[in-house]
């Protein structure tokens, strides 16, 4: 094997340019393959650290009646915090967050918010709500995130009109004083989203140690059934997420796929023509004693070295790209911010060992069965006929 | 003789379909080749010269008959037999020269050495051996693009003769090649019959060959038509170039 190898790279090296030429497309595959991958991951990861940090911590429990896309259901999603949860609150393990719709007036203007009430001492979830805290007095205090300040045109100290609707349906209205404007990139807590304290917030609408749902924090294990309370966990919240990263990905793929048929198509041509351009050859290593058999595994081994080759051109330059491309990121237009994906003003590639492996690994198989193929005419070739060149 | 015959072919018949008809390119040939010979198998084109090389050679089979080489029967060797045999015993010298265009004059010599496993020192000992008896062993670092065709071809007698084989078969080897360079690489070869005891056989029509052989057999229609001693006598043109030349 150690002869083939290098009667292999001897002839692939001679053969010069068509070798290069291979070896720079199936390379920009390399590359091309492990950054969109990496890229995807890097959203994929980032969007789900973003969401378990600031809003589904390590699972959820929801009020039976809560449904986050009906906001009908609001009025009916809230109840008392039941006893094992109230003790994981009490642990720090769990924080309670009711869910109320409300009106906001600013500058004249009426705009429909939920009104979201926290803890302000909670450390369950990665969001400033320790700027609740703040001595209530005649203007409660607020918090909205930058996109709401942005629609609403509010920012730090503004005053505005916020009308509820308690549990007994009736309708009331303070002002209250944005004390923080947060930045985040889920939009799902900013925008249209008003947090109060939680006790403010039960006391203004009349639900006393009442939850819409209740957040985990990260690493608790707890998923018990409670009656009227539904457990959501982790991978039932970051589902869309899951699914969207999917979809995103098998475009990416067949892009991918695209590509290494291209490239595949470039080592399948030249197989096909090393075979018929080389019968002559075959003849002569025939005549000196190699077997049909060593012949195919010789340009079998010839085709698949252009994998290796081009693993090796693609290390050479795309580790320097790739490893620029995760410190420095990848830029985002302002409107992927829209799109309700948390994945901030820029995505990190991130590329896994597992990635670079199975990329090189695959990219291999691929290209040493397309090697292959062609090399099956050679099995039928009679030395007589190859010396003559002519394909039996 | 029979005994120390390196070849013995009997009554060899080589048919080759063609369409509805059938070609009998030799014809019951029965032969002898001892070691050190220096025979050619001469004929016009379509008398079987290169089909009874070829099965000597191992790279074909008769359809009837039997070739025994090296004490071998070619029609019952197996492909990675055949193979071995060629690998151990023959060396090919061709028309074309057949030399692998993206090596070195060494690597090409060096190919078969390569392919019997022997170490890397061992293997540049014998190519530069082998280099130094076809006088190229200063161009061994050139590749076949940069020789002429009488260079090419005495690296292909270089690759022949570099693993030592018993048997060399050269299938025209001066039909691409000027007067000169025929006389020359034909010169080579009949020292290395000389001093190393080498059997060579050549298919050829060349008159510049046939008159350094020491046994012509002329073949027609496939079937041994003479077989004849060629003593210094009957070979006036080999001594008078060689005279020349030498």
């Amino acid at each position: 094997m150690r002869i083939l190898l290098k009667l292999a790279l001897r002839n692939l090296l001679g053969a010069g340019l068509r070798t290069w030429l291979n070896v720079a497309v199936l390379s920009f595959a390399f590359v091309a393959i492990i950054w969109t991958q990496g890229l995807y991951k890097g959203m994929s990861r980032q969007a789900i650290q973003a969401l378990t940090d600031a809003e589904y911590g390590g699972g959820q429990y929801w009020h039976s009646e809560y449904d986050p896309f009906n906001p009908l259901t609001l009025e009916d999603a809230h109840g008392p915090v039941p006893g094992p949860l109230e003790k994981l609150i009490e642990e720090r393990k769990a924080t309670a967050i009711l869910i109320v719709q409300g009106t906001l007036y600013p500058q004249g203007r009426f705009l429909s918010v939920m009104i979201r009430g926290i803890d302000p001492a909670q450390e369950v979830l990665l969001f400033p709500s320790k700027f609740l805290e703040t001595g209530e007095d005649a203007e409660i205090p607020a918090i909205i995130g930058s996109r709401m300040a942005r629609s609403s045109g509010l920012k730090v100290g503004d005053t505005v009109t916020l009308r509820w609707r308690d549990a007994q349906g009736a309708f009331d209205a303070r002002n209250i004083r944005i004390i923080q404007v947060m930045s985040t990139t889920v939009q799902s807590i900013d925008q249209g989203q008003v947090w109060l304290s939680l006790d403010t917030l039960r006391s203004l609408a009349g639900m006393e140690r009442e939850a819409t749902l209740i957040t985990l924090s990260k690493g608790t294990t707890f998923s018990e059934e409670i009656p009227g309370w539904s457990y959501q966990s982790l991978d039932i919240l970051l589902k869309d997420i899951h699914d969207l990263v999917r979809t995103k990905t098998l475009g990416a793929t067949i892009l991918y796929v695209i590509l290494i048929l291209l490239a595949m198509l470039a080592i399948f041509d030249t197989q096909v023509l090393s075979i018929f351009w080389r019968r002559k050859e075959m003849g002569t290593l025939m005549a000196m004693g190699m077997t049909r058999l060593k012949i195919i595994q010789l340009f079998t081994l010839e085709g698949a070295l252009h994998a290796v080759l081009a693993a090796l051109v693609a290390a050479a330059y795309g580790i320097p790209l790739l490893t620029l491309s995760a410190r420095t990121g990848w830029a985002m237009p302002q409107a992927v911010d829209s799109y309700g994906f948390a994945i901030g003003e820029r995505i990190f590639p991130a590329y896994s060992a597992g990635l670079v492996i199975g990329t090189t690994v695959l990219v291999m198989l691929v290209t040493t069965v397309v090697s292959f193929l062609p090399t099956r005419k050679i099995a039928r070739l009679k030395p007589t006929d190859a010396l003559r060149g002519r394909m039996s | 003789m029979e005994n120390s015959a390196l070849i013995k072919t009997r009554d060899l018949v080589k048919i080759y379909p063609m369409g509805s008809h059938e070609l009998v390119a030799l014809n019951n040939v029965s032969l002898d080749f001892k070691k050190g010979e220096f025979a050619g198998l001469v004929g016009p084109s379509g008398s079987g010269k290169t089909t009874l090389l070829n099965i000597i050679g191992s790279l074909d089979s008769p359809t009837r008959g039997s070739a025994i080489v090296m004490d071998k029967k070619v029609e019952e060797l197996s492909a990675k037999q055949s193979a071995r045999l060629r690998n151990e015993h023959i060396g090919f010298i061709f028309q074309t020269f057949n030399l692998l265009p993206v090596y070195t004059v060494f690597e090409n010599v060096e190919f078969p050495l390569l392919l019997l496993g022997l170490s890397a020192a061992e293997r540049k000992r014998l190519v530069m051996e082998a280099l130094e008896w076809v006088r190229l062993a200063d161009r061994a670092k050139s590749k076949p693009a940069q020789l002429s065709g009488g260079q090419s071809q005495r690296v292909a007698i270089a690759r022949a003769i570099v693993k030592k084989p018993a048997i060399i078969l050269a299938d025209e080897p001066t039909a691409n090649l000027d007067a000169e360079n025929s006389h020359n690489i034909l010169q080579i070869m009949e020292e290395l019959n000389r001093e190393t005891g080498t059997t060579f056989i050549f298919a050829t029509h060349d008159e510049k060959v046939i008159s350094y052989l020491k046994r012509k057999i002329t073949l027609v229609d496939g079937k041994v038509a003479r077989d004849e001693v060629m003593t210094p006598e009957r070979r006036p043109e080999a001594e008078a170039e060689a005279g020349g030349t030498r």
